[in-house]
């Protein structure tokens, strides 16, 4: 039997969920129900094929093409059909657009539903219950806590994914950008584009 | 259900912690447990994301706040496998502890004697269905329903008993309430509601609104809704829950 436990802490005993984990692991192993492989494919996937990259890019060409934001904000399912994306969890994709008079943000209260095609896997805060409970009750508060200070004039609008529609927050260009998009190049412009900013607890 | 996992407006949870340069996974026992949720389903221990979630619901809740996102999926996985009878809860104790586990921690899963109905294999790829023509249109008031049934509901605590207007129709799509309990797909028109902060946080809300993707059975037929900057309260029709 391999026992590959977690060394990630070194003077640590791992934690019983590991080891719980890799009891029903080896369990599966030996019914046959699950590949040697699935792990090692698991996190190729999600670290070099999933990730915010994808949704930076969709970010990146609607901040250049108008007719492509247009398409996207109208039908985002369709509009990222023209990348060539994996990873699930995108059956329907509605795009927010924030703007300097609306600012929208996603959660998931329930569970943590995420836009795993365009934005990988989430990440812990996500998760966690303190950003579940709050973001719905006091966004404006937590926003601000999370560096990102709205002004009253500015409305607010949260999404609890409640269902399996997709939310993905379409961030507004850093001023000093806007005007010098058509001569940047997209990997200059992705560079610039966060997942926080995708999920809408960050301005860039 | 009234569970731990409904955690919208819920006080006490303190600021929220982001890690920088955060690792896709934290342990590789995560990635395991990725990779196991993935393989489980497709083995017959559950056919549907509804299902999956309901077996997290359910999980010891103790479990659930303290565990992280993969103990509770840890949780839910063993609750899975056991209830299918594709694994025996001994038997994964027995290894757990020739690994060296310590043998009195606290377990997650929570394994039923007669579980639900396993339900049928899902009759498309995805969750989009056809569903009967929608009760309701872009614009309408809608109230949400206060009916709280012990099972899988896609309906969070705090936006019972509210009156929403419709902003989004989205046609038809497999109910959760029923898919999670082998009770079939049962397909539901759904529609993005959206609600003023006041409606659900009271006078003393920000102002700010809330939209939430919610199934037709949890709404009714409202007389009227607030405007988003009214200070009053909405009339509360004789909603029937469904």
């Amino acid at each position: 039997m391999s026992h590959d436990h977690d060394h990630d802490h070194d003077h640590e005993p791992p934690a019983p969920q590991a080891l719980r984990t890799e009891a029903i692991e080896s369990l599966l192993l030996e019914k046959g129900l699950i590949k040697p492989t699935a792990v090692d494919e698991v996190i190729a996937r999600y670290s070099e094929r999933v990730g915010p990259m994808n949704g930076a890019k969709i970010v990146a060409r609607a901040w250049r093409d108008p007719e492509f934001k247009a398409r996207l904000l109208a039908d985002g399912t369709k509009g990222i059909e023209e990348f060539d994306l994996e990873g699930g969890q995108v059956e329907k994709l509605v795009v927010l657009e924030n703007t300097p008079d609306q600012h929208n943000v996603v959660v998931c209260t329930l569970c943590s539903c995420y836009p795993w095609a365009v934005l990988g896997l989430p990440p812990k805060w996500y998760k966690d219950p303190a950003y579940r409970s709050r973001i719905v009750r006091e966004p404006r508060t937590l926003l601000a806590e999370m560096g990102t200070d709205l002004p009253e004039s500015v409305s607010i609008r949260v999404w609890d994914s409640s269902a399996e529609v997709r939310y993905m927050v379409l961030p507004m260009p850093p001023l000093e950008v806007a005007e010098k998009i058509s001569v940047m190049t997209e990997s200059e412009l992705t560079a610039l584009i966060s997942r926080d900013s995708m999920i809408g607890v960050e301005l860039l | 259900m009234d569970g731990i996992h409904d955690l919208g407006g819920k006080h006490g949870f303190g600021s929220v912690q982001r890690e920088q340069d955060e690792p896709v996974f934290h342990a590789r026992w995560e990635a395991k447990m990725f990779a196991i949720m993935r393989a489980s389903g497709p083995a017959g221990a559950w056919y549907s994301a509804d299902r999956f979630r309901h077996l997290v619901e359910r999980i010891d809740p103790v479990s659930y706040l303290d565990d992280g996102y993969y103990g509770r999926w840890l949780g839910g996985v063993e609750t899975g496998l056991i209830e299918a009878g594709l694994l025996d809860q001994i038997e994964i104790q027995q290894r757990y502890l020739e690994l060296g586990g310590k043998p009195f921690v606290r377990i997650a899963a929570r394994p039923v004697d007669h579980p639900d109905l396993m339900g049928d294999l899902p009759a498309a790829p995805g969750s989009q269905r056809t569903a009967a023509a929608p009760l309701f249109k872009k614009g309408d008031a809608v109230m949400t329903s206060t009916d709280v049934k012990p099972g899988h509901t896609r309906l969070p605590a705090y936006a019972r008993g509210k009156v929403g207007r419709v902003v989004q129709c989205h046609a038809g799509w497999v109910f959760p309430d029923t898919n999670a309990h082998g009770k079939g797909e049962q397909a539901q028109n759904l529609y993005t509601v959206e609600f003023s902060g006041q409606t659900l946080w009271g006078d003393s809300s920000e102002t700010m609104s809330l939209c939430l993707d919610l199934f037709e059975p949890y709404l009714s037929e409202a007389s009227f809704c607030e405007p988003a900057s009214s200070k009053t309260h909405p009339k509360k029709n004789e909603a029937s829950s469904i």
